[in-house]
């Protein structure tokens, strides 16, 4: 009986300790990518910190690194999102309605929803391609401002009628119905009681979308954002740059003191798109608490 | 059902707010053509990629595109195999995920069946911003500290290596594989693990033999979206992996993959409607169909095998 015990304890102690070893495994696989964020941005940080200076925010860029700059890549960033947002935001949030507010859940809809989950996961890359093709040369935009913004809003579109419709979904149907019941019509309905009170979770929604714009690279390489633009864009049809193609020109080039360059301009993106979050959040507060 | 709704417009007509009426009317038409920019958006792809392609295969045989092992088609003697580029592309990929799974997967059952509470409201966040760095950042990271690093240990690594690239698309879909598969695993209902529990199973022995086969569906298409990210990754590769396309395992060496290969050429100025202008088409093409069939079993998977509870 003894033995049977002690065999029964040693089972236990050994499937203990199993456990154990796994929990430490798996805590160190979690530390890995926790570990990889702060040597990025460590290394980005000893890289850039010194390059950081308001020189990189007025002066153009430059074949001499002491002189080069962002300026044109940060109002070219700005300028396309200006263009990006209320175009992305119109026909994101219109689909995300469409679908959730008007469709019939027939076959139709159901090829709408399965081609958005299939455009997200298209390689950005071969929207540039599409973008090169329709934009730049079939429409004739050329390699400009406004071929760029219209690419990218047909990339974040799809992340953007998700998130949305999630929004859309959230919203109770007593809401619905409490608006029906007074007499109003559909669109009364959505337009009225329905968006608002989705409205935090679309913005939120639409924000990050944008903040995914700013940080994407190789569409715009195809459509043609050029990396020596040594003015601001006067118009939606000039030429232009944007920080991750200067960016990118910057890290390209074999001088170290270009790579510092890249550091600054990254950090610089960085905290970018950390505004653009907390601005997610901050919009979301106020209007939740202004329903 | 229907029908008083109707009625009820047609009332609401009648009283008043004829505004009201009109917008009723064209508010459905311009929001399904919102909808409609998706599908146009898609037709668009495949069109473009199509005619540019059929166009390109008039010059250069499919079978030479598909199983020739030599690329070069912007230096004399030309040739259009895209062996090369697929090994790169498979390579960096290999790569990744074999870094990135089994990570990503750890870290999702640390957080879904460890982790406490306070822990993982910190760590959840933390891995999220991964998700977010723009990919540009990761192409410097893999330059400037992934790669100095490989080459101390191996000093006969080239400045462009596929390990260096692979590693950093690793770190990159890791926050995909873990939060889609936590997601599944915390789908998995609480009386399946307390049933265990009450058998005497270890945490471990929950994770392993309960958890992770509910949650199996979850896991492997979370898995096979993140191979189908690694594949179109397009700058961490362009930056890192290097420019020179040959049919090589060796991952210290510098390849190129199907993506670096359109930003290099889009980079240049190759005339438009020349053959190496319509290569760009028939890479982009062959990417586009290998994605696009990824995503496709990752949705089957996951409607197909799902458990339900």
């Amino acid at each position: 009986m003894s033995i049977l015990q002690d065999a029964n304890r040693q089972q236990i102690s050994k499937r203990r300790k199993i456990d154990f070893i796994l929990h430490i495994l798996f805590i160190a696989a979690t530390a890995i990518g926790i570990v990889a964020l702060m040597a990025l941005l460590v290394n980005i940080m000893v890289d850039g910190l010194s390059r950081l200076s308001p020189e990189l925010f007025t002066n153009y860029p430059s074949r001499i690194a002491s002189k080069a700059g962002l300026k044109s890549a940060i109002v070219g960033s700005i300028y396309m999102v200006l263009i990006m947002a209320p175009i992305s935001f119109i026909l994101g949030v219109g689909a995300a309605i469409y679908l959730e507010e008007y469709a019939n859940k027939n076959k139709f809809t159901r090829l709408i929803q399965l081609n958005i989950s299939t455009l997200a996961g298209v390689p950005s890359i071969v929207y540039g391609i599409l973008g090169l093709t329709l934009f730049v040369r079939g429409l004739g935009l050329g390699r400009s401002l406004l071929s760029g913004s219209l690419i990218m809003t047909l990339l974040i579109l799809p992340i953007i009628i998700v998130s949305s419709q999630e929004a859309l979904r959230a919203v109770p149907r007593q809401r619905r119905d409490a608006s029906f019941a007074l007499g109003a019509t559909r669109w009364q309905t959505v337009a009225g009681s329905v968006l608002p009170s989705a409205m935090p979770g679309v913005l939120t929604g639409v924000i990050l979308a944008l903040s995914r714009a700013i940080g994407e690279t190789a569409p715009l390489v195809m459509v043609g954002a050029l990396t020596f633009v040594a003015f601001l864009p006067s118009g939606i049809m000039d030429s232009f740059t944007v920080m991750p193609i200067q960016i990118f020109n910057w890290i390209s080039r074999p001088q170290e003191a270009f790579h510092e360059l890249a550091a600054a301009g990254i950090i610089l993106l960085l905290a970018l798109l950390l505004i653009m979050n907390f601005a997610a959040i901050l919009l979301r507060n106020k209007y939740q608490k202004n329903l | 059902m229907k029908q008083a709704e109707v009625r009820q417009e047609k009332t609401s007509i009648s009283f008043k707010n004829k505004k009201s009426y009109i917008l009723d009317r064209v508010m459905p038409i311009l929001l399904f053509l919102c909808a409609a920019v998706s599908i146009v958006t898609t037709i668009g792809i495949v069109y473009t990629l199509m005619s540019e392609t059929i166009g390109f295969f008039r010059k250069i045989p499919v079978f030479d595109f598909l199983f020739g092992t030599k690329w070069s088609p912007l230096i004399a003697p030309k040739s259009f195999g895209i062996l090369p580029l697929l090994s790169g592309t498979m390579l960096i990929t290999v790569i990744a995920c074999v870094f990135a799974i089994p990570v990503g997967l750890a870290c999702a059952i640390y957080l879904s069946e460890y982790a406490p509470t306070k822990v993982r409201k910190i760590v959840k966040p933390i891995l999220e911003v991964l998700a977010g760095v723009p990919t540009i950042v990761y192409g410097y990271f893999a330059l400037t500290f992934v790669t100095p690093m490989i080459r101390m240990i191996f000093p006969s690594t080239g400045v462009f290596n596929a390990l260096s690239a692979g590693l950093v698309v690793g770190i990159m879909i890791i926050p995909m594989v873990s939060s889609l598969s936590e997601d599944a695993m915390q789908a998995v209902p609480k009386s399946l693990r307390n049933g265990a529990f009450a058998l005497g199973a270890t945490r471990f022995e929950v994770a392993l033999k309960v958890v992770v086969p509910a949650a199996f569906s979850g896991i492997v298409s979370s898995s096979v979206l993140a191979f189908s990210r690694a594949i179109g990754e397009t700058m961490i590769v362009a930056v890192a992996a290097g420019a020179t396309p040959k049919l090589s395992f060796n991952p210290l060496e510098s390849i190129q993959t199907m993506t670096g290969y359109i930003v290099q050429v889009s980079l240049g100025d190759t005339p438009h409607g020349s053959i190496e202008y319509g290569t760009i088409y028939a890479v982009g093409m062959t990417l586009f169909v290998i994605t696009l069939l990824l995503n496709i079993l990752a949705l089957y998977v996951a409607r197909r095998f799902r458990e339900e509870y």
